[in-house]
């Protein structure tokens, strides 16, 4: 019982960082119809940039926050402005591939300026356990999971009730109406990048307190795909119920039967949503038949 | 027939013709004496370079047919890599078969397992297809990884020096001699994908990839012509998965990841997707790269020696680079500017 409670502990904490990072995923997807594949990279240069405020420059920890978001937006912004503007309405090919040639070059500029060695970052959320039902559970996890649904929510009620939320919204169901309506869809891409950028950091600052800040952080990205494809690939609920299932997921099956095949699990899952549910659990069913 | 205002045909055998203008006989006649010529001018090191780059040209011409000619996006070629390079290393290591048996029976194999995750492609487009081509990568590697039986517990494979019907190859001369083999099978798997291009099934592949329906539509059987695609792509992979395994003389997992699948798709975005020759210049031009990154490293180290500690950021820095500026500047790659110049040359002193 305690075994299962703590790796229930484990995966939703997991699961709410996955969520985070396909949250991210989501709103590029919904609002610019781009795959994503650098948002492992993104939560890499999130956690890199926080951790050169917060310790190689010793700032205190909100203003670190701030350089850390306002960098995220900035990023964000000129990735979409001369990376992703040019290639508008060529072909999926292109622009997997141009996200993937963009993963390469932040890992390696995230390479040039901190090297491949683990950096020593200071506990932001407390590193002890508390005993809960007889079993240790570690407190910083439950703070992960407390910080994740606190910002998801923030991102949802950003989408209910905010006029550019609204905007991305409209942009998102259809291009052309919302020209009409006066909604500028070019302001709309960047907000959308920067946001995802956003919570990209959010989610790599979270993951390098709980692991470490390392190269490894970029390999977070991957497992987006499982937990997008779960959960739609354009539902904002979606990614926080695919996230919690996949952190469990992989939880369970590496307490319960074997570590190694815990890195796989997620797409045995995939390949099986796509072949009975391709637009997820919560997705608009639009997609292509062949 | 070349004249000023273009290349015109005045028959259809004309037309079919692999190559149109003595300009391009040529350059192919160039192209022999550099290629007879390469092994007694360069070095063993550059040699070397040159047998990965013929490895790679195969492994691209057959990720050119799957990508650039049906359209059809994968993220599988290094599981498929490692389907051939395990199959034939297994075969001649245990079964003992003779090295062409084991090479063949590792394209017949990576060809149908090819086939087999090319399922999903019956049903799903583009983004969902590199989601399902990606999670196929994984799972080949995963498998790979993790069956002991594979590799019988040491992880991994080593292989015997090639050995083709008495011909050795000998210590000194490895990679002179490898680069006849590698260079016969690259000029013939070339010449396959350009003739394949001028059968009906070359151009189903095409038509599927112009437009499905349309091509459903004019009699293209497009379950057919998809599996048919993932095979043939996969059978080329799967060579030069199972060249990689004899050349290099051992087998390991690591050789195969995503960075791999990622590198080939570099190869023939920058070389330029639907086209053969594009295929070559990119394996030639992403095979050069690092290489050529070392030397002009080397060449600075004394005024900037912060670049030698830099050097492999600054390699995966330029790799990224690359594919973002051709996608930008000239997303159908090298062979477009290939094409471009020699339009120039020949309106000059006009623009078109």
């Amino acid at each position: 019982m305690s075994t299962f409670l703590s790796l229930s502990v484990y995966g939703l904490a997991d699961g709410a960082i996955l969520a985070l990072a396909a949250l991210g995923f989501v709103l590029i997807y919904k609002a610019t119809s781009v795959i994503n594949f650098a948002q492992g990279e993104f939560l890499l240069v999130g956690a890199y940039t926080f951790y050169a405020a917060f310790v190689v420059l010793g700032l205190p920890i909100i203003l670190a926050s701030l350089v850390g978001v306002l960098f995220a937006v900035g990023l964000g912004v000129v990735v979409e402005r001369f990376v992703l503007r040019p290639l508008i309405g060529e072909s999926p090919i292109s622009v997997i591939m141009v996200t993937i040639g963009l993963s390469a070059v932040l890992r390696a500029v995230v390479q040039m300026f901190f090297g491949t060695s683990v950096r020593e970052q200071p506990a932001i959320l407390p590193r002890d356990s508390i005993k809960l039902f007889g079993g240790q559970i570690p407190l910083n996890r439950l703070f992960v999971i407390a910080i994740a649904a606190f910002v998801l929510t923030a991102f949802t009620m950003f989408f209910r009730r905010s006029r550019h939320g609204i905007a991305m919204r409209a942009v998102a169901d259809d291009q052309q109406a919302a020209l009409t309506m006066g909604i500028s869809v070019r302001r709309i891409f960047a907000m959308a990048w920067a946001l995802a950028a956003v919570s990209a950091l959010i989610a790599g600052v979270l993951l390098a307190d709980v692991s470490a800040v390392e190269q490894n952080i970029a390999s977070f990205g991957l497992i987006v795909f499982p937990v997008v494809i779960l959960g739609g690939l354009d539902s904002v609920p979606g990614t926080i119920v695919g996230g919690l299932t996949i952190g469990m997921l992989k939880q369970y099956v590496s307490g319960y039967a074997d570590p190694g095949l815990a890195e796989v699990i997620p797409y045995i899952v995939l390949v099986l949503i796509l072949m009975v549910r391709p637009y997820g659990l919560f997705g608009e069913t639009r997609i292509e038949r062949v | 027939m070349a004249t000023a205002t273009g290349i015109h045909h005045r028959s259809y055998r004309a037309e079919l013709a692999l190559r149109h203008t003595r300009a391009e006989y040529a350059r192919l006649g160039l192209m022999i004496m550099a290629l007879v010529a390469a092994p007694y001018v360069l070095g063993n090191y550059w040699l070397g370079i040159v047998n990965t780059i013929l490895i790679a040209v195969i492994g691209a011409v057959g990720l050119n047919i799957l990508v650039g000619f049906t359209g059809q996006i994968s993220l599988g070629q290094g599981g498929f890599l490692a389907v051939g390079a395990y199959t034939s290393a297994i075969l001649h290591e245990r079964a003992g078969l003779p090295v062409v048996v084991c090479v063949v029976i590792a394209v017949l194999t990576t060809a149908g397992i090819g086939a087999f995750f090319g399922l999903p492609a019956l049903r799903l487009k583009g983004l969902y297809l590199a989601i399902a081509t990606l999670a196929s990568q994984e799972i080949i590697i995963f498998v790979v990884r993790r069956w002991n039986w594979l590799s019988e517990g040491k992880g991994f494979i080593d292989v015997s020096r090639l050995n083709l019907f008495g011909w050795e190859i000998k210590r000194e001369t490895f990679e002179f001699q490898w680069y006849w083999v590698l260079l016969v099978l690259a000029v013939v798997a070339v010449l396959a994908a350009r003739n394949l291009f001028r059968t009906g099934l070359g151009r189903s592949f095409m038509a599927v990839r112009d437009h499905d329906i349309a091509a459903e539509a004019i009699g293209v059987n497009l379950t057919r012509a998809k599996v048919t695609a993932f095979a043939v792509s996969s059978g080329f992979v799967g060579l030069a998965g199972a060249l990689t395994a004899h050349y290099t003389e051992t087998v390991t997992w690591e050789r195969f990841t995503l960075d791999v699948s990622v590198l080939y798709l570099a190869m023939i975005i920058v070389g330029g997707l639907g086209s053969v020759a594009g295929a070559v210049y990119g394996a030639a031009f992403m095979m050069l790269l690092p290489a050529l990154l070392t030397e002009v490293s080397d060449a600075v180290k004394g005024q900037l020696p912060f670049l030698a500690d830099q050097l492999p950021a600054i390699k995966n820095a330029v790799f990224g680079l690359v594919i973002v500026l051709f996608l930008i500047i000239e997303p159908r790659g090298l062979a477009r500017i290939w094409q471009r110049t020699k339009d120039y040359v020949r309106f000059w002193p006009f623009r078109y």
